[in-house]
């Protein structure tokens, strides 16, 4: 089942040895180059620095019938270790400039998806009418581009082996792009702090080879499910940031037993849990306040889902007895 | 000098005036710098305990002492507290206040009753500040970042104008200083003369009373859009968040340099006093201090590399960051040199200066590859930033904090604390700092977002030594506090000049007396004149 998140995490190859994700695109080479040396030129500069620290404090230590030497300074001297260090700042600068100016440069040609960041979930469009939530599938060496906007507040689209990240804001739309060489699955991280759900706002990039990816686009995912089925497939992507399919409480309350019980209330009276409660629930949650848990937290999921899908998700809650 | 000569019986800043009342209205610097001390001591405590249970929650993934609800409070709570109400007030208010008018031998700062108002304003606003407690929490983060900020059902109102009342006593301070260094220095303290101490104050001053502002502006502008409902950040009513990031950031990037600055003024003091031996480059230090001081407003755009500034403006502040590295690099380079041919005691105030010196070039050399401008794609909002600025405000302010407190403690208290278990204290630390922290670069790295409550399983090792690495900094720091209380209240009699430093602050009695010095001092030399 491609929505058991949890199972996929483990199975990605994370560090592969190194202390870098793996290259997933192709910008990840070049970005993995100008790490290194960056690194190796930090630790010689610092080895320089300590090193002398440490060499200096030895040698120099407090004896008796050893006065300490009088220099004020070195004009020379100073003027070296101010030039040398700019132009050891000026390459990496230019370097950095270099490797910057193709990860911003958006192809044209470029397979669009549009992704809509919400708290605490990622919501991809395709232009086939397509619309998933948490996995995002794009085709083997086609240059990507997704055109990001957000519901409520600042999101970070962050696919570590991409070496990719772009702030995703509220009214306007940011932008980044991608082109992933092999096939393979790869994770993405919120990494804009967005409140509670922050760290589990996770999803994952499945790079399909191009036959797989044109299959993938034609099928639809609820075919031959029945509604039940579709609302577990659903509730796993979208609600399970946030309730649990058991009683224990998450960042709001656990689903079993909710359906057909009267549900308490604050400042208002208990309502029974029917159909149209749920669904009003999911849609407008600012509606009601359920007793024990804070206001105006769960966000609304208007739009976003067809009739299908919330009937889909009406009937799992009804199963989760 | 001979102040020391003819001092008068026994009467000192500490018994001039008895009671708790002529303590809370005293109008002396020094006694004012021990009111910052406590309240310093006791914000650090507070902070350090959020610190602890940060790193226990995190010792391995998933739920393990409280909800994501509770720790987006505890990190909130642990910045907030750490940035505004330890170290920007840390080395400033309380050592700056002290030391300051003694190293230039002036008999107060230029506005005693300002100076007790600023700390009153410290006070104040931590108090509204942890009012927020009480109204829901904050769960912001200490970076307030618009619209959350604005949306969430939290006491962030609170915590803005706790913010806001606090900026004032940063403000009132630099202006006291800016005054005090241009017209209080004694007969013969030209500004060529004057320790580098005050020299980075000075630059911190500027900053201070330049930037702080802006802070207070736009936190006002958070709490009018929370109160009244005015769109400036919300884009449902027409604002802008990323406006806000811009506007906090001017801030806030300054507020950084108003951190390391005095950090770097204690250190200057610190290595040549114990190598014995003249600072070598006064001028470069000296001038690189204005420098930073100056180019520390035009670099705030490399906190919004990814967060949908224009590229050009994103190059052309990368530009200019780099620019910041070099008057840092001189003065790295300086302090080694002054250690070239020195005569080297390592008393514990010199171990936490070398301390100091290690783990800065370290943040440093981290801080040039966040500047560089695809690197910080990656690595932005990631561990790797929260290891780059712990080692610069840890690893630099707050061990310079410890190198000043332990330098100066014989002649703010008149007595000697224990020299064995202060060394233990900088062991501790220093072992457990890069314990901690270093783990987090290589997190970082390997993609682990910050603000993280739970975590990839790959993550878990590393996560696990970095949090026994904070509860052997911890440890540090309690016997630490053991050390400095023993210190003060049974500690032996220090002489006035335990180390043989040669700034004007060792020429008055220990304590100082009320006036500080017993005749007025007439400078006629350098401040390191170590021959």
């Amino acid at each position: 089942m491609i929505w058991q998140l949890s199972s996929l995490f483990s199975s990605i190859a994370h560090a592969n040895g190194t202390f870098m994700p793996p290259d997933g695109d192709t910008i990840a080479p070049l970005y993995d180059h100008l790490y290194l040396v960056m690194v190796l030129m930090s630790a010689i500069a610092s080895l320089i620095v300590i090193g002398g620290m440490v060499y200096f404090s030895i040698k120099y230590r407090r004896q008796t019938g050893r006065k300490s030497a009088y220099i004020t300074h070195n004009t020379t001297l100073e003027f070296l270790w101010s030039f040398i260090p700019f132009c050891l700042f000026m390459v990496a600068f230019g370097w950095g400039w270099y490797v910057y100016y193709q990860m911003r440069t958006m192809p044209e040609d470029a397979f669009e998806v549009n992704v809509l960041a919400q708290q605490w979930s990622w919501n991809f469009m395709y232009k086939s009418g397509k619309k998933t939530t948490a996995d995002m599938y794009v085709p083997v060496n086609t240059p990507v581009r997704l055109i990001m906007t957000s519901k409520d507040v600042i999101h970070s689209m962050y696919i570590p082996a991409f070496r990719q990240k772009q702030d995703v804001v509220p009214g306007r739309y940011t932008q980044t792009w991608f082109q992933a060489p092999h096939v393979g699955n790869f994770h993405i991280f919120c990494a804009e702090y967005c409140g509670m759900g922050h760290s589990a706002m996770l999803g994952i990039v499945h790079v399909l080879s191009k036959a797989d990816f044109d299959k993938w686009l034609e099928t639809n995912p609820y075919k031959g499910l029945t509604p039940v089925q579709v609302g577990q497939h659903l509730f796993q992507q979208k609600c399970s940031v946030c309730h649990n399919p058991t009683t224990e409480r998450k960042v709001g309350p656990g689903l079993q037993h909710v359906f057909g019980s009267m549900v308490q209330l604050q400042g208002q009276p208990p309502h029974l849990a029917d159909e149209n409660y749920i669904r009003t629930h999911i849609l407008h949650p600012s509606t009601y306040s359920v007793q024990g848990f804070p206001k105006g937290v769960m966000p609304s999921f208007q739009g976003q889902l067809s009739e299908e899908e919330l009937t889909g998700l009406i009937e799992y809650v009804k199963s989760l007895k | 000098m001979s102040a020391t000569a003819t001092a008068p019986s026994g009467d000192n800043y500490l018994n001039h005036e008895k009671g708790l009342w002529s303590w809370l209205t005293t109008l002396d610097h020094k006694r004012i710098g021990i009111l910052y001390m406590i309240s310093v001591m006791v914000f650090f405590l507070l902070g350090g305990i959020f610190a602890m249970l940060m790193r226990t929650e995190l010792i391995a993934p998933g739920r393990t002492i409280m909800g994501p609800e509770t720790y987006n409070r505890v990190m909130t709570y642990h910045g907030t507290i750490m940035v505004f109400m330890v170290i920007i007030p840390g080395i400033p208010a309380f050592l700056g206040n002290f030391i300051m008018p003694l190293q230039i031998g002036a008999k107060d700062v230029a506005f005693p009753k300002l100076n007790l108002i600023s700390w009153y304003c410290l006070m104040v606003g931590a108090l509204v500040a942890f009012t927020s407690l009480f109204y829901n929490g904050v769960d912001t983060g200490w970076t307030f970042y618009t619209p959350y900020s604005i949306r969430t059902h939290t006491g962030v109102t609170f915590m803005v104008l706790g913010a806001f009342i606090m900026g004032f006593s940063s403000i009132l301070t630099g202006l006291n200083f800016i005054v005090t260094i241009h017209k209080l220095r004694a007969p013969g303290m030209t500004f060529w003369r004057m320790p580098l101490f005050c020299w980075g104050l000075y630059s911190t001053a500027i900053i201070q009373v330049l930037a702080t502002p802006v802070l207070a502006i736009t936190l006002l502008l958070i709490a009018c859009e929370r109160i009244l409902g005015v769109g400036i950040f919300d884009p449902t009513l027409g604002g802008d968040p990323v406006l806000f990031e811009h506007f906090f950031w001017f801030y806030s990037h300054p507020a950084v340099y108003i951190m390391i600055l005095p950090a770097m003024g204690v250190i200057s003091e610190v290595i040549t006093a114990f190598s014995h031996k003249t600072i070598f480059g006064y001028k470069a230090i000296a001038f690189s201090s204005i420098g930073i001081a100056a180019v520390s407003f035009f670099v705030w755009g490399h906190h919004l590399f990814v967060a949908g500034q224009s590229e050009v403006a994103g190059i052309i502040f990368s530009f200019i960051t780099m620019l910041v590295g070099v008057p840092t690099a001189i003065k790295v380079f300086n302090w080694t040199a002054t250690l070239y041919k020195g005569s080297i005691e390592f008393k514990p105030p010199m171990l936490f200066a070398l301390g100091f010196l290690f783990l800065f070039t370290i943040g440093g050399v981290t801080g040039i590859m966040l500047a560089t401008i695809a690197l910080d794609v990656h690595l932005h909002d990631t561990y790797f930033v929260v290891a780059h600025f712990h080692y610069v405000m840890v690893g630099g302010t707050l061990m310079a904090i410890m190198a000043g407190f332990y330098y100066w403690f014989p002649k703010i208290f008149g007595r000697m604390y224990n020299i064995f278990w202060a060394r233990i204290t900088f062991v501790l630390i220093f072992v457990g700092f890069n314990v901690t922290f270093f783990p987090q670069f290589i997190l970082g790295a390997m993609g682990m977002p910050r603000r993280y409550y739970d975590y990839l399983p790959a993550f878990t090792s590393l996560n696990r030594i970095s949090s026994i690495g904070a509860y052997t900094i911890g440890l540090g720091f309690l016997i630490a506090l053991i050390v400095i209380l023993q210190g003060i209240f049974g500690g032996e009699k220090a002489s006035a000049n335990p180390w043989g430093a040669k700034t004007l602050e060792w020429s008055t009695v220990s304590p100082p007396p009320h006036d500080n010095f017993v005749t007025e001092p007439i400078v006629t030399a350098g401040p390191y004149e170590y021959r």
